[in-house]
């Protein structure tokens, strides 16, 4: 039994945690939300430096082949420190697209450029408030050019090129396929939306014609797959969002007297605290299980997945959420940095789907696990 | 990261398996059963004959020493032990508390030939062990116990009188020893007038009544002392130091206190693939969904952590915090999965016969037993004040009992 990172892995987790201590601390976060600026390109510059962004990209596509463990172990970090970057877009969702569909041509063309940072990639899936199902994508794709309107779309503003979900063909019942669009090229109008979390940004993409180039052949089942690959990485994200925010609360109730004690010595607190970290433990066993599942491409990484998403978003929920009543009044204060985490825990919440979607497909992939 | 044993623990594993596989019954082939009855002859009977079995084996006393007749392994051994044996349905139960508890405790306190005379009987099932510790007064807050020990003269090794009263305890009924905490002083602060004893069972001016519990079983009892009388001999630590000791069985109790039993994820998926509702089968209902994605969740994060756990096990470290979150987690989980199970059978979810209750009563039964399982071992309550205070590092609650004589204390009764 060896389900534990290793000591190499945990070196690099010591780094990446000084580095963005150093890098990334709130002041730095706080720039992202309060002006315009999308994303921190210092910090994007020296990610690619660094060689964390192909962390998980084999050296022959200009990755520096770590592999997807070291991908989790920086993930925890990122969402850690909130870094303020479009890593899960580029990373989570576009640099592993095009590792588990492209083609040699695309692998060659598009990863060396992911790894170094140079280019920005984001998925465009959701079009308005209702669910991303197959059937409700009405965005298509006909003799190579595509059409329709993508919202929102995370990084969507910033990136160079967007995969997109649409139709093949207009007709009803037409089935969804994979697209690659250059953001920068004809027919492709982007606008920045606020969000309530502007430490990332989020964009409405409107296609009008724009030239797109398929990626994979297999369409939904495929997306699936991408996002289950993609859950696993956020929930790390998730875990270490959730784990700095129990540490706060903690911090503050320490600190804070009231009737002549601290406040982490009434039950009301310290059970709450008790329930943060019981939620904490559970959701990051999950994700351990799920970084297992990514890293060696098992057949449970559907189930694992889920497992991980949904343990680590109602964790994530439950410790933000919390960590503000813990601080009180001064906890929903824009200066005090409770809202920061807040912010971030319902925008992964939302990212890849709602945890209603997720509770349902874990339990889909359950059904079919039976059935096999 | 992987799953793998190391060679020591696969040789021990496939060991494990073979006498599992030709001494017991595997769950996967015998009928689900509701209820455990281990107070009945035979089920005594049955629990004795597999511990012996287990002791010609090899697999009792796993990390117990050799000398006393264990085996001298790792607790990862031990944990691998369990991992097999649940997929066996094995008389189990019994002998838990004397060997998860008493007899660490023995192995602590007692003196080499005390060592040599109990270890080996409680190994080989001979002799069962019981723990004579919560009172009326004193069960979350247990050192507030008041079953008086007093000296018979004043020579220093004078002997010891017991009066007063114990209740919870598991198995008394059966049991030939026991561990047994008392004040042998009321007018210093309330943890140091505490002292430790082991007694037999049998002695003289012990009575026992069992607890009929909210499911009908009886799995508990009520302990009497009048003038019960114990050899200083069979003291365990100094007087005085009662509660050092208690506190050397109770962290072997985090270790033995298990998992909540079924129904868990699965009896509930197999409940609902076989339920329809007014608009289809249960399964296709959203509601459903999101509760099963619930239980599915935690049950699968206490099994990672489990995994986690075995890995600090198998590298030599000790067990993390795994323990105190898992019967928080199971038990309230056991509870809710009960209540949805019957909520899922309508009207009929109130009827417990076999005969006409889906899964031959399991949720009615569950409904009937889990809250026990949220008080035993240490509430709900006080497991979040351990998670907070030894894991997290918060303050201790405000103590209005750390001073001052024992017997000035307030107790809300006249």
């Amino acid at each position: 039994m060896n389900f534990e990172f290793n000591d190499d892995q945990r070196m690099l987790r010591d780094q990446a945690r000084r580095f963005l201590l150093d890098k990334s601390p709130p002041a730095v976060v706080r720039e992202t939300l309060e002006t315009d600026q999308a994303y921190d390109k210092d910090l994007w510059r020296q990610f690619g430096e660094m060689g964390w962004l192909g962390a998980a990209i084999p050296e022959v596509y200009g990755g520096s082949g770590l592999g997807h463990l070291e991908l989790c172990v920086i993930a925890e970090e990122l969402g850690r420190a909130l870094a303020p970057t479009p890593f899960a877009s580029s990373i989570y969702l576009g640099a592993e697209a095009l590792m588990t569909a492209g083609s040699e041509e695309q692998k060659q063309s598009y990863l060396p450029d992911i790894a170094t940072g140079a280019a920005i990639w984001c998925l465009a899936l959701s079009e308005g408030p209702r669910p991303a199902t197959e059937k409700n994508i009405t965005t298509s794709v006909s003799d190579g050019k595509l059409s329709g309107e993508k919202l929102p779309v995370a990084d969507g503003d910033i990136a160079d090129r967007a995969i997109v979900v649409a139709k093949d063909g207009a007709a009803d019942g037409a089935l969804a396929g994979l697209y690659i669009v250059d953001l920068n090229g004809a027919g492709v109008e982007r606008t920045t939306v606020d969000s309530v979390d502007p430490t990332r940004s989020q964009a409405r993409l409107v296609f009008r014609d724009a030239p797109a180039e398929k990626l994979g052949d297999e369409g939904w089942p495929l997306l699936e797959r991408i996002q289950d690959r993609a859950a696993v990485l956020m929930a790390f994200e998730q875990v270490g969002g959730a784990e700095v925010a129990m540490e706060m609360a903690k911090e503050y109730a320490m600190g804070r007297y009231a009737f002549g004690r601290p406040i982490a010595g009434y039950q009301a607190i310290k059970h709450r605290l008790a329930d943060m970290y019981i939620q904490t433990e559970l959701a990051r066993s999950n994700c351990y299980y799920g970084a297992w599942a990514l890293s060696t491409d098992a057949a449970e990484l559907a189930v694992a997945a889920a497992t991980a998403r949904v343990s680590a978003t109602e964790a994530y929920h439950f410790a933000s959420k919390e960590n503000i009543q813990i601080h009180g009044g001064m906890g929903f204060t824009w200066e005090f940095n409770c809202h920061l985490y807040y912010r971030r825990s319902r925008n992964l919440a939302l990212a890849l789907g709602s945890q209603r979607r997720w509770k349902d497909r874990l339990i889909r992939a359950l059904e079919r696990r039976n059935a096999a | 990261m992987d799953f793998a044993d190391t060679q020591d623990e696969t040789a021990f594993r496939e060991k494990a398996r073979s006498f599992l596989a030709e001494n017991a019954e595997n769950k996967a082939n015998a009928k689900r059963t509701n209820g455990t009855g281990w107070n009945k002859d035979e089920a005594l009977a049955a629990a004795q004959l597999w511990q012996a079995k287990k002791f010609d084996a090899g697999f009792a006393g796993l990390t117990m020493p050799t000398e006393y007749g264990g085996q001298g392994l790792s607790p990862i051994m031990q944990v691998i032990y369990h991992q097999e044996e649940a997929d066996y349905v094995t008389p189990r139960g019994v002998y838990e508390i004397g060997l998860g508890m008493c007899i660490p405790t023995m192995f602590a306190y007692a003196t080499e030939a005390q060592k040599q005379r109990f270890a080996k009987p409680a190994l080989r099932g001979e002799e069962i062990w019981c723990q004579l510790f919560s009172e009326p007064a004193g069960g979350s807050d247990l050192a507030g116990l008041r079953t008086r020990a007093e000296r018979d003269g004043n020579a220093d090794d004078a002997n010891w009188v017991i009066n007063g009263q114990k209740i919870w305890t598991s198995g008394a009924q059966f049991s030939d020893y026991a561990i047994l905490v008392a004040r042998s002083d009321f007018d210093v602060p309330k943890h140091k007038g505490l002292t430790f004893f082991f007694l037999s069972m049998k002695s003289p001016g012990i009575e026992i009544r069992p607890i009929k519990q909210v499911s009908g079983a009886a799995n508990f009892n009520e302990v009497y002392f009048t003038d019960v009388r114990i050899p200083d001999s069979q003291r365990l630590g100094a007087v005085g130091e009662g509660w050092k000791v208690s506190l050397t069985t109770l962290m072997n109790e985090r270790f033995a206190v298990g998992i909540a039993p079924a129904p868990d994820f699965e009896e509930v998926f197999d409940l609902v693939r076989d339920t329809e509702l007014e608009d289809g089968p249960a399964l296709d209902n959203a509601l459903v969904r999101d509760r099963l994605a619930d239980w599915y969740v935690r049950q699968q994060g206490l099994r990672n952590a489990h995994f986690r756990t075995m890995t600090a096990l198998s590298k030599g470290g000790t067990p993390g915090p795994e323990s105190s979150i898992n019967k928080v987690v199971s038990a309230v989980k056991y509870q809710d999965i009960s209540f949805f199970g019957t909520d899922m059978q309508e009207m009929a979810g109130i009827i417990t016969d076999p005969e006409i209750a889906a899964m031959d009563g399991l949720f009615q039964t569950g409904v009937l037993s889990s809250p026990g399982y949220r008080i035993a071992g240490g509430t709900d309550e006080i497991l979040r004040n351990i998670i907070a205070e030894r894991v997290l590092g918060l303050p201790q609650d405000v103590r209005l009992d750390k001073e001052g004589a024992f017997r000035d204390l307030p107790t809300g009764r006249d």
